[in-house]
């Protein structure tokens, strides 16, 4: 029990939520960055520009089926091989996108694919551009689909930025191994409270996944 | 490329045949514990379902590495020995399985409702109804999901990294630093894993496709 106690003073605590902290901005970045690329990917992919939407389509089928490990380890290593200057949170934040953007764009093809396409043809009739269809009339009711498997593709982002500790990015997990490498006796204090701030993050996005499933947006 | 891929050749199969193993151990117990869990969160007794209801949601959402290295480093502390592959694999399982049974209780609400009350007015007891009846049913429904849910254990397998697993990207990261040739190694790691995942979420595209 005083293992517990002396494992939970401030000075430790305020360093895993430093760690927390890292966390928390690397996956907001990545989510929005990833939000993006994926729905430009996906709507390339639905469209079916010749070659151009199977060239990207095999990218993306690539892509989302690597391990993110693996991903990580490419953007760390193989960037400076292309001359690129990096660091942990960049290559990071490189790794996720690209991941969870291949994941996004599958979701975003088949959330637009599940859009009726009376809708489409609805909008066309009354003299709408395609473009303007797709914007006003298909993306808005095929986001309204896509927001459960997104937001738990976001849960996962978060989770998954775990992994980044191999490449020293300083988040939850690293800094709780910074602590309990110091004095291993905190080793269990350590994972029992990175688990709980995890759950924390992830199971507040959970909710407010299940909650605008429920009543809509 | 080919050379590192001929000069380590007996290390990519141990790899790949040690992250084949444990991504079919962990589908087996993870898709167990995820019907049982699933089944348990349908069940009508209020327990029953919150008892699975905060397994699925612990398992959901804590990160797998830090479950994976709870079983790698805390379990061991209370006397229970582990290998890396050992520890890997539960952790994978455990966590896998949250999400089947999400998938699987999924499939079982989408059965609809009269089949279990026709079951039920045909003299079924509620588990004979959901034995007979409904699962079979359900799990016809989910299997397109389910081969994801495989894709994505194959992908996650990759923590055994972390824990000493001996799995095909530990032998991999092995490789990469006594060859040097980074990249092209995990090039190659990368090809020995599209060779698990590509075909079979090829095929599950396909039964979804087929299934609609």
């Amino acid at each position: 029990m005083e293992t517990f106690i002396h494992a939970y003073s401030w000075i430790d605590i305020r360093f895993l939520l430093q760690g927390l902290w890292v966390t928390i901005y690397v996956s907001l970045i990545s989510i929005a960055l990833s939000f993006v690329i994926g729905i430009i990917l996906g709507f390339i992919r639905y469209v079916n520009i010749k070659y151009v939407s199977a060239i990207v389509g095999f990218i993306i089928d690539i892509i989302r089926n690597l391990p993110l490990l693996l991903i990580i380890f490419f953007t760390y290593f193989g960037l400076p091989e292309l001359g690129l200057v990096t660091n942990p949170t960049v290559a990071s934040i490189i790794a996720l996108v690209v991941f969870e953007g291949a994941m996004v764009a599958e979701i975003v093809r088949s959330g637009i694919g599940a859009v009726d396409p009376g809708q489409m043809e609805g909008a066309r009739s009354n003299g709408m551009t395609y473009m303007q269809a797709m914007t006003h009339v298909v993306l808005p009711q095929a986001l309204h689909k896509m927001v459960p498997s997104l937001l738990s593709q976001f849960v996962s982002l978060v989770k998954d930025t775990s992994l980044a500790t191999i490449i020293v990015l300083p988040e939850l997990l690293y800094h709780a191994q910074i602590i309990y490498g110091q004095n291993s006796t905190y080793l269990i204090p350590m994972y029992i409270i990175i688990a709980v701030m995890y759950f924390i993050v992830c199971f507040s996005l959970s909710m407010f996944a299940n909650h605008l499933q429920k009543t809509g947006w | 490329m080919a050379k590192i891929l001929v000069d380590n050749w007996p290390q990519f199969i141990h790899g790949f045949w040690n992250t084949v193993w444990c991504s079919l151990i962990a589908l087996f117990f993870s898709l167990l514990l995820g019907v049982i869990f699933a089944l348990m969160e349908v069940a009508p007794s209020k327990l029953a379902s919150a008892i699975a209801h905060i397994y699925i949601e612990i398992f959901r959402n804590i990160p797998l590495l830090v479950i994976t290295m709870i079983f790698y480093l805390v379990v061991p502390r209370s006397g229970i020995k582990m290998s890396g592959f050992a520890a890997g694999t539960i952790g994978l399982a455990l966590y896998s399985s949250a999400f089947i049974a999400e998938t699987v209780r999924a499939g079982i609400n989408s059965v609809g409702k009269g089949q279990m009350e026709g079951a039920r007015s045909n003299g079924m007891t509620y588990n004979q109804a959901m034995r007979y009846v409904i699962l079979p049913q359900a799990l016809k429904i989910v299997i397109p999901p389910l081969g994801n849910q495989f894709v994505n254990l194959i992908k996650n397998s990759s923590v055994l990294a972390f824990v000493a697993g001996f799995d095909l990207m530990y032998e991999a990261d092995t490789i990469a630093f006594s060859s040097l040739e980074t990249i092209n190694t995990y090039i190659i790691v990368g090809v020995f894993y599209l060779i698990l995942t590509l075909p079979l979420s090829y095929y599950m595209r396909y039964l979804e496709k087929r299934l609609a």
